[in-house]
């Protein structure tokens, strides 16, 4: 265990780390030092995994918006990040949009959630999204998780091997926002508590070994336990 | 408090009032992320001066006036909780608090990357819970803490202590009753590993030697502190352990 360990702010870290994020490592005296709670993983070579971080939009991400309000030509989208985004109409409806005939709202309300891409961002303006590629858009059925963003790499794992886990546990279909949000779908609806409880643990022992097959195991407990099929 | 006639602040043994020796701090105790609803909170006792610290944040302001085109906006609110002395305390804030506030913020500012996150503002609201001298630093300590737990990037964390002087003698961490009956408190913060001081006040009278030991005193202390912050956000983590 002594390969992983927590690190916390100020605490150097080996020059040869790999950092992934340079918003949660600083260079003093030509030293790397953690700025943020992480682990340190030297099993390989030393990467440095911040344990809470914020999420910050990067043009070509898939997010999942939360619908926050409706303005006349476009929609401010909350993107679980300290910006908030703003999706036009036009770009929504792929035609032009004319605010005197036709209402917003119709189309997108308060409280809806949508699948979308970062188009542009910078930290001078804030993020604008689009709907326009395949698969994104509105979502209609099943259900968001929200969980803390540093721990989506977890939820997908090495390779995507713990989402094929869960997919392949429960039969649902599973989306991984990057800003934190998950979509899921259950074809039995009796398997979304599991999937759920499933995704808390994950985020919740993300920092810690073996977990596949932990999760693998704890959901296979559930099922029995709620009868589940 | 002010001056009370006739108390003995140095015993004929030459320890302190409560018995502690003149470089001897209160026993602290931390916690991390004591409260669910925050992004990142804290914990912090020294003796029986209780401080909690919430961190919310960065986020977007609400007050949009206020957000800085190249970097976060701090928000310190301290505030003392009406119960926490010994006369009831009005909660409306005082000049006092509003002061500290600043002061704090200013200690902060310089350790937090604030320019990771542009035009937001992070928040911190400090709550003294119960007040026995030396708030200042606690909560300087506790909103360090309660900042990392956050998740918020910054360069080192900080601990605070403060450094008075009583019937002549210095002594490290004073308590309420050493404040209002000794002639000077210094209070200081300071990131040890990157070798800043952060705050740094006197009030009082210290002679330049005095001052620059007192000031050795102060940053040994703030080691300790620092020491201890770092293993309660270690201990947050490996408390989560599998069965």
């Amino acid at each position: 265990m002594d390969k992983r360990r927590i690190v916390v702010p100020g605490e150097r870290l080996p020059p040869e780390t790999i950092v992934r994020d340079t918003n949660y490592v600083y260079e003093y005296n030509g030293e790397k030092i953690a700025a943020v709670v992480g682990l340190l993983d030297e099993r390989e070579k030393p990467v440095f995994l911040p344990l809470q971080t914020v999420y910050v939009p990067k043009p070509g991400d898939v997010i999942i918006g939360l619908v926050s309000s409706v303005a006349i030509m476009n929609w401010y989208v909350d993107i679980n990040s300290p910006y908030v985004a703003v999706l036009t109409a036009q770009d929504f409806l792929g035609r032009p949009f004319n605010p005197q005939q036709d209402e917003l709202s119709r189309y997108l309300q308060v409280g809806d959630y949508i699948k979308a891409k970062v188009v542009s961002f910078d930290r001078a303006r804030n993020p604008l999204l689009t709907v326009r590629d395949e698969g994104l858009g509105k979502i209609n059925t099943g259900k968001i998780i929200e969980i803390q963003p540093a721990k989506i790499p977890r939820v997908v794992g090495k390779k995507g091997s713990m989402l094929e886990m869960l997919k392949s546990q429960t039969g649902c279909e599973i989306f991984a926002a990057v800003n934190g949000r998950i979509h899921i779908q259950c074809k039995n609806p009796e398997m979304e508590p599991i999937l759920v409880l499933a995704i808390k643990m994950i985020e919740e022992q993300a920092h810690l070994t073996g977990l596949t097959d932990r999760v693998k195991k704890y959901i296979e407990e559930l099922k029995v336990v709620r009868g589940v099929e | 408090m002010g001056k009370q006639p006739g108390v003995k602040l140095i015993r004929e043994d030459g320890l302190r009032h409560d018995g502690r020796k003149p470089d001897e701090m209160r026993p602290i105790k931390m916690e991390v992320g004591v409260l669910n609803n925050s992004d990142g909170s804290a914990l912090v006792e020294f003796g029986r001066t209780r401080v909690v610290a919430a961190v919310y944040g960065p986020k977007e302001p609400i007050q949009r006036f206020v957000l800085l085109p190249d970097r976060a906006v701090l928000r310190v609110r301290y505030h003392m909780a009406p119960f926490s002395t010994t006369d009831r305390k009005s909660p409306a804030p005082s000049r006092r608090e509003v002061e500290l506030s600043k002061v704090i913020r200013e200690a902060l500012e310089s350790i937090v990357l604030t320019e990771k996150f542009p035009r937001t503002s992070i928040d911190i609201f400090i709550e003294v819970l119960q007040a026995d001298g030396g708030t200042r630093t606690a909560a300087i300590t506790a909103a360090s803490l309660a900042l990392a737990d956050a998740g918020i990037p910054m360069k080192a964390l900080v601990g605070g202590v403060a450094v008075g002087k009583v019937e002549g003698v210095l002594v490290l961490d004073v308590d309420e009753l050493e404040d209002g009956n000794g002639e000077a408190d210094m209070p200081v913060a300071a990131a040890p590993d990157i070798g800043e001081i952060t705050l740094f006040q006197l009030n009082g009278v210290l002679s330049r030697e005095e001052l620059e030991q007192a000031l050795e005193m102060a940053l040994k202390g703030i080691e300790k502190i620092v020491a201890l912050e770092k293993e309660a956000l270690k201990r947050k983590y490996e408390k989560i352990e599998v069965e």
